[in-house]
């Protein structure tokens, strides 16, 4: 009873070695950084709303059993053109949002078909194809965004072209529709202001995701997830399912987006979606997410503990060295660095898990 | 007991029948006219050696998309009355024919029950489904819970629906798949492809008891095994396929396992070449192995212990998935493995191919392709590659051994030599080994292990995938440098003949340990017996021992 007691602690620390990790990393850097306990409550709900569903729709397609979805930035992608169009047109508030949302459901439905078709021919290899299908679907968007928006497509609001008559300018100033999700129903608690809409989106979302998971396409994708040849073999259409839940995942990305550029009230033009990707999923494996399960609960303690650790190491850089540098040095290090340590503990844990196994396969041992 | 159920037997329906089946792969024939049919509740069984044709006639009866591939087959199946000709799997289970496979097709992270009704799920409607069809529908857990209980304890087995099958022990994976047939409402025929293979003695005495029950229910069941014992136990009918041909058809009650064994093997040609067998008890020990395990996917070696004496040639046979192939490999550093093997009395490192190839043993590996060559390479490479990895010939030196150079003049020679005494049909030595055929590209890696100038010799399937004339040369050659050499080696093949032709001693392995050790002069059936009869004999001699079964 003893030793299992240990081993299924050691199993729990080897399982919850990233957020521990940063748990841990965090212990240091929040005395350091010298900021009042208000404010990072403040900045964690903050981040929560803003990034809680750009990582939820990383969900679906783990599920699938197609590892982390880095084209999830086509999305991204898909969510900014609506928002660059409710722009030109100039419809604020919720309308807007909602309008530049139902103007990314198609290009989502389409970019997500792309690339769920694509993936289906590189089984076994989607996070590294889904990675370079970004960049080259972001050739895309910049050759329509950069030379087609004011030529091809009329956008007639200025201020959103180059001055050379077509191409959309750098940075686009998202006034009308500036927290306008976040504002909707504000409630205080101290000095603590909690974006209460945002949160039942999200939550309705979680929901969402819980539900889908009774349904009879969340058991096929979780039949294809775990052996597409079983899965085939009992007549589940398994590619069908491969592209739904990619097509799920972007439409639900460019959602994210705009909810997340609601919120910055700014749109970086050409490198706004950039890091999307990146973070989110850097964000889900350190909440103890791996390529092949997520929680919900993963989702939520990886983005407090990913953004208090962003929030927190440049100040805490400045204050131990006298350079904000290095903690910004240091972030970036580290979301690159656990996505690789993530993915190499995770091949390292299936390499065990196999060896365990066969272990009554071999003799006397 | 058999007889009854044949008394009665007659008036039953037919489910299924198979008239004059045949089918060849390409050039190679595999089964020729096979008639049979299969009543209701009775069960069937049907055995074979390798190769035999039972699983090529299983692929056919299920519709594998395999047999469409290759052309098709011939004949006609009959399902009722209906003549059929499935294109999938899908259009055999449509007309009621389950089967339950060798390898577990479940998933490890459902529940039994979901896997018992994967695709079949039993769903509740909802708003969604107007909008997104079928699939929005969500699951009705507690009903297909309780109809997966059901077709388990149709099993008689005590397997809760909402255990995931990653912690299921193996026998119970097997339970739950022969579940989901059972769940088919329209199931009729249910086919078992080495069922008990995987299972305990108790666990195989349930399963065999449910198949019974399954039987009585007036559901047909084809039953594969290799264990004789189970198939008298539990069938009415056996049939016994030999070299494509079903050579006997005959109520089990009038069977028993030495007939089926000698049915099965039959009365081959001997076709031994080599009449001068070795049998000299006193000869020195080269090879001393001792509990050896090996883990080998599919291979799994478990407690085997042997003696190799110097200038013999062993061979070491078995059916399929025994573990036979799994012992060399094992020995020379290949898979995981354990266990204590001694070579000219000293202690040979395990997962270390280096030191064994160092000690003087060399390896003819049975994964040509993969292991035995660079296919991408001359032959002279192929042949000289690990001489000059591991003994450092064929290398110049310079600067007191600081730089070492490959000898091409040499490799040059040695590969011509070897092209000459092996009769390799090639441009020469630099032509690239993917090029050749089957036989030569075999003829290749015996070199490559022979450029060594080994002690010992492990050869494993040396002929599988050659054709006759290449098969002799092969083994001639392999006999030749015993006898004239002095070389010993140990030769593992699936096919006896062939064994008993080339080896002195022949040991039989099964179930992953030695069945014995016979002269190569012994009846075939009794090597037969080996593979087949003596571990289950053993096991049900145990069983009555200890009093779990009463004697009948």
């Amino acid at each position: 009873m003893k030793t299992t007691g240990k081993r299924s602690f050691k199993n729990l620390l080897i399982a919850y070695a990233v957020p521990i990790m940063f748990i841990g990393l965090s212990i240091f850097t929040i005395p350091l950084s010298g900021f009042s306990p208000e404010y990072l409550v403040q900045e964690m709900v903050i981040r929560l709303a803003r990034n809680s569903f750009l990582v939820l729709a990383l969900l679906i397609p783990i599920i699938a059993g197609m590892g982390l979805n880095f084209g999830m930035v086509l999305g991204a992608m898909a969510g900014q053109i609506g928002l660059i169009f409710i722009t030109d047109w100039n419809i604020v508030g919720i309308p807007g949002m909602a309008l530049a949302m139902i103007i990314s459901i198609p290009i989502s439905i389409f970019l997500g078909w792309i690339a769920g078709n694509i993936l289906n021919r590189a089984k076994g290899r989607e996070m590294v194809t889904s990675y370079i299908l970004g960049f080259f679907i972001n050739g895309i968007y910049q050759f329509i965004v950069l030379y087609m928006m004011g030529k091809a497509i009329p956008i007639g609001n200025p201020a959103l072209v180059l001055s050379r008559g077509y191409g959309i300018r750098n940075a686009i100033n998202l006034e009308g529709i500036r927290q306008s999700l976040d504002n909707l129903i504000s409630l205080n608690i101290g000095k603590v202001q909690i974006p209460v809409a945002t949160f039942i989106l999200i939550s309705a979302f979680c929901f969402f995701i819980i539900w889908f998971r009774k349904t009879k396409l969340g058991q096929d994708m979780r039949a294809v997830g775990q052996d597409m040849e079983v899965a085939e073999a009992a007549g589940i259409p398994v590619n069908k399912t491969r592209i739904i839940s990619m097509i799920i995942s972007t439409v639900l990305a460019g959602f994210g987006q705009i909810i997340f550029l609601q919120n910055i009230g700014t749109l970086n033009t050409y490198n706004s979606h950039d890091q999307t990707g990146m973070y989110s999923i850097a964000a889900l494996l350190i909440g103890g997410a791996t390529v092949s399960h997520a929680t919900i609960p993963n989702i939520f303690l990886g983005v407090v503990l990913f953004h208090l650790m962003f929030v927190t190491s440049p100040m805490a850089g400045k204050n131990l060295i006298g350079s904000a540098m290095l903690g910004e040095y240091f972030r970036l290090f580290i979301s690159y660095g656990i996505i690789a340590i993530s993915l190499v503990l995770y091949a390292w844990r299936r390499h065990k898990e196999k060896e365990r196994a066969r272990m009554n396969l071999r003799g006397n041992s | 007991m058999g007889t009854e159920k044949s008394k009665d037997k007659t008036e039953k329906n037919v489910l299924l029948r198979c008239e004059h089946v045949g089918k060849s792969f390409f050039e190679n024939r595999v089964l020729n006219d096979i008639n049979f049919e299969l009543r209701e509740g009775e069960i069937l069984g049907l055995v074979g050696e390798n190769g035999a044709g039972k699983s090529t006639l299983m692929k056919i009866l299920f519709g594998m998309s395999v047999i469409a591939q290759t052309g098709g087959y011939e004949g006609s199946v009959f399902v009722g009355e209906k003549p059929v000709k499935f294109n999938s799997p899908f259009e055999a289970l449509e007309e009621g024919i389950g089967m339950v496979h060798q390898e577990f097709s479940l998933i490890p992270g459902f529940t039994a029950t979901e896997n018992i009704l994967l695709n079949r799920e039993i769903t509740h409607y909802n708003f969604l489904v107007e909008a997104f069809g079928e699939r929005l529908s969500t699951l009705n857990m507690p009903e297909m819970i309780e109809r997966g209980g059901k077709a388990l304890n149709t099993l008689g087995v005590d397997i809760s629906p909402k255990m995931l099958i990653a912690e299921m022990p193996i026998g119970h994976k097997q339970f739950t798949e022969i579940a989901r047939e059972i769940d088919r409402q329209n199931t009729k025929v249910i086919i078992l492809d080495e069922p008990t293979a995987v299972l305990t003695e108790t666990e195989a005495e349930i399963l065999l008891s449910s198949l019974r029950k399954l039987a009585q229910k007036g559901i047909g069941i084809i039953f594969i095994s290799h264990r004789l014992q189970e198939i008298l136990e539990v069938a009415d009918r056996i049939i016994v396929l030999r070299d494509g041909i079903l050579v006997k058809e005959v109520e089990a009650s009038e069977a028993d396992v030495v007939k089926i064994a000698e049915w099965m093997v039959g009365r081959k040609m001997d076709t031994s070449v080599f009449e001068d067998k070795l049998e000299d008890k006193n000869a020195e020990v080269l090879l001393e192995v001792k509990n050896l395990w090996v883990d080998m996917p599919g291979e799994t070696v478990r407690n085997v212990s042997f003696e190799v004496y110097k200038g013999e040639v062993l061979g070491i046979g078995g059916l399929a998935g025994q573990g036979k192939i799994g012992i060399p490999n094992g020995i020379m550093g290949l898979f995981p493995a354990g266990g204590t093997v001694k070579f000219r009395n000293t202690d040979v490192p395990l997962n270390n191919p280096r030191k064994v190839l160092n000690l003087g043993m060399a390896f003819v590996s049975e994964d040509r392709r993969g292991v035995g060559l660079l296919l991408e390479e001359t032959l002279d490479w192929n042949i000289s590659f690990t001489a000059m990895q591991v003994k450092e010939w064929y290398v110049k030196k310079y600067l007191g051994g600081l730089i070492k150079w490959r000898d091409d003049a040499a490799i040059k020679q040695l590969t011509s030599e070897y092209i000459k005494t092996f009769d390799i049909k090639c441009q020469g030595g630099h032509q690239l080994a993917q090029e050749l055929s089957g036989g030569n590209q075999q003829k290749i890696c015996l070199a490559k292990a022979f450029a060594l100038k080994p002690e010992l010799l492990f050869v494993s399937e040396p002929t599988r995938g050659i054709d006759v004339g290449a098969k002799k040369l092969v083994l001639d050659t392999i006999r030749r440098s015993n006898r004239e050499f002095g070389m010993t080696v140990v030769m593992t093949s699936s096919e006896l003949e062939e064994l008993r032709s080339v080896c002195d001693r022949i040991m039989i392995v099964d179930e992953g340990k030695v069945a014995g050790i016979l002269p190569a002069t012994a009846p075939s059936t009794e090597f037969g017996l080996l593979m087949l009869g003596t571990s289950e004999t053993h096991r049900r001699e145990r069983e009555i021992q200890n009093g779990k079964v009463k004697t009948k």
